[in-house]
């Protein structure tokens, strides 16, 4: 479904991914785990073009990627819930998922699909109508999923959902994420959170300064002594 | 008192006056509003005292509605777009036009066809200087941006007051030249007394257009989708592009509706006065209206809104007891404001963000 090839992205003088190439098939998850700056978020904002990479190629369901502005990859069927949720502050909860649906004609399946975010996630519900910028961190987070959902994608890019999450709302977190799947939407999730990461995905990539160092099933990556020492341990 | 005094106790003044309440500032507000009213009737009498209020709102409708262009364009793109007063001055050319064509053809409502026309002619010329001069510059140093609105503004104004005879074809269709030239009587002038106080049609029709235009401006920020786009627009791009939003098309509409404003307010200001003196006429209104938005906290709508009205009327008020007063007025109280509140009358004070 997304095939990476080659992909070289510099900020500057900083290379921050040095050739990388994966795959993402059809139905998937699939998780990039990595530590700081690894190049994780670099990669998801390459794939959403809001970088422009130096060198490789990108393509999704066959389609060439780099040359499609980054506002059309929804209309493609991409969505990213990006790092640090970024909640448009000022504006309600109702009125950041109603974005999410910008540029749809089908209001009624919207709002279908709105609903289906609030039974997901009734505290949302409860806080429709309060800013953005009000809301705790794992209320955010769910918002963030939440237009992330609206946006009716085929491919979803999640970058750390779990982060600064307690632990309980963590598996809230990747209840929804598995449920997601499960109705076919298929997952790239990158994680620092190596443990839960593991546990979903069907298949895992282990990024190291801008290199791709493991890659396999998720389970046998999570056996891998080097994983397991560096990010499980 | 050393410098570091002063300006120590400069502070502590600012930081008093913003842990007050909110109704403490408006009563601290109103207060020094009231001082300042009471002496002028004392001076000159009810009467004056309300005529002049009269005139105030109408001069700071006029400059509210190129000040809510200012302040939209720069909650979203963070730049002072400088030419604004030259829209408002082109809005004012192109009413003129159509206006005196209209009239010799007898045309039952000359007034509201060329109100619409101006905004949408003149909002189209404003979103094409955006896609030309400005959009380029996105992503560049502000300063540069900042310095192209400049050039912008100087360019429209020098160009517009070129004389027709001395430009080739078809140059010499689209100038307007330098001399001043007479607008057409779209309305019938009707003055009314009341108790004294001299109010025309003109003057109503200014303020009640305006109140719709905000009306209208305020449903579209808050209700529609565009609106909420470009709140979001404001708040941070990428998120608006990661959603699927063409942050172009937000700007370039936020562009589009700011600068019909500003034409509004231009056919409106030439319909008091009557005349187009050049077209360099829109230097002044324009720099008050940015003064009344700063003054109101710049990206803020109705801090716009209220900061041009303390203009207006504070400025036909100086204007009364001396002419020359009235020119400077805006500045006193803008330092003064700016002193004590930074970020403008209803402004947050908030960090640039990188
Ligand atoms: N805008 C930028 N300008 C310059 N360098 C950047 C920029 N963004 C990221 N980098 C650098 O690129 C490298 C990869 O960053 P990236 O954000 O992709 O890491 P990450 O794997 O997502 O890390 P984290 O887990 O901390 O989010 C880092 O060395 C970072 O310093
Ligand atoms: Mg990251």
């Amino acid at each position: 479904m997304l095939k990476i090839h080659n992909l070289d992205v510099s900020y500057g003088p900083i290379r921050a991914l040095k050739g990388i190439s994966f795959e993402v098939k059809e139905g998937e998850i699939v998780t990039l785990i990595g530590a700081n700056g690894a190049g994780k978020s670099t990669t998801l904002r390459t794939i959403s073009n809001l970088i422009k990479p130096q060198n490789g190629s990108i393509t999704f369901l066959n389609k060439d990627l780099l040359p499609v502005p980054a506002y059309d990859l929804v209309k493609l069927g991409i969505a990213h819930v990006p790092e640090g949720r970024i909640i448009f502050g000022p504006l309600t909860v109702h009125e950041n998922l109603e974005l999410a649906t910008w540029g749809r004609k089908d209001k009624i399946a919207i709002r279908e699909d709105l609903n289906k975010v609030y039974d997901l996630f009734p505290l949302l519900k409860e806080r429709k109508f309060q800013l953005g910028e009000t809301l705790s961190g794992g209320e955010q987070q769910m918002l963030a999923l939440g237009r992330g959902l609206v946006a009716r994608a085929k491919l979803m890019l999640l970058d750390e959902p779990s982060m600064g999450l307690a632990p309980l709302l963590v598996q809230d977190i990747y209840r929804v994420i598995r449920q997601v799947n499960a109705e076919g939407t298929t997952i790239l999730l990158v994680e620092q959170n190596a443990h839960m990461a593991l546990e979903v995905a069907h298949r895992a990539y282990v990024l190291e300064t801008g290199n791709i160092i493991l890659e396999g099933p998720a389970d046998e990556v999570a056996k891998n002594p080097k994983v397991i020492k560096a990010y499980l341990g | 008192m050393t410098k570091k005094q002063i300006s120590s106790s400069v502070n502590k003044k600012m930081l008093a006056y913003d842990k007050l309440p909110n109704w403490k500032k408006y009563a601290f507000i109103s207060a020094i509003t009231l001082f300042f009213l009471a002496l002028y009737i004392s001076f000159f009498g009810i009467q004056a005292f309300f005529q002049q209020l009269v005139n105030g709102i109408q001069l700071g409708s006029i400059y509210a509605l190129i000040a809510l262009g200012y302040t939209m364009i720069y909650g979203i793109i963070r730049l002072i777009n400088f030419a604004h007063g030259d829209l408002f001055m082109f809005g004012a050319y192109i009413s003129c036009f159509l206006g005196n064509y209209l009239m010799a053809h007898n045309f039952r409502y000359p007034f509201i066809v060329v109100l619409i026309f101006s905004m949408v002619v003149t909002a189209l010329l404003g979103m094409a200087i955006e896609k030309i001069a400005y959009k380029p510059l996105r992503f560049k140093p502000r300063l540069a941006a900042l310095i192209t609105a400049l050039g912008v503004s100087l360019f429209l104004e020098n160009f517009f007051a070129l004389s027709p005879q001395n430009v080739p074809f078809p140059l010499n269709k689209i100038v307007f030249g330098p001399k001043y030239i007479l607008f057409p009587a779209l309305i019938a002038e009707k003055t009314y007394n009341i108790g004294g106080i001299a109010i025309n049609n003109i003057k109503i029709l200014i303020v009640i257009i305006t109140i719709i235009l905000m009306i209208a401006l305020q449903y579209i920020v808050k209700k529609t989708m565009i609106g909420k786009a470009m709140r979001a627009v404001a708040f941070n791009k990428d998120a608006c592009l990661m959603m699927g939003i063409n942050i172009d098309k937000v700007i370039s509409i936020t562009f589009g509706i700011g600068i019909s404003l500003a034409a509004a307010s231009g056919t409106l200001y030439a319909l008091t006065y009557g005349q187009l003196q050049s077209p360099y006429l829109g230097i002044w209104p324009g720099l008050k209206a940015f003064i009344a938005a700063v003054l109101g906290g710049i990206g803020n709508i109705p801090g716009a809104m209220l900061g041009s009205y303390v203009m207006g009327v504070s400025e036909t008020f100086a204007t009364s007891i001396n002419s020359n007063f009235g020119y400077g007025i805006a500045f006193v109280i803008l330092i003064v404001v700016l002193v004590f509140k930074p970020a403008g009358l209803l402004g947050k004070f908030t960090k640039e963000k990188v």
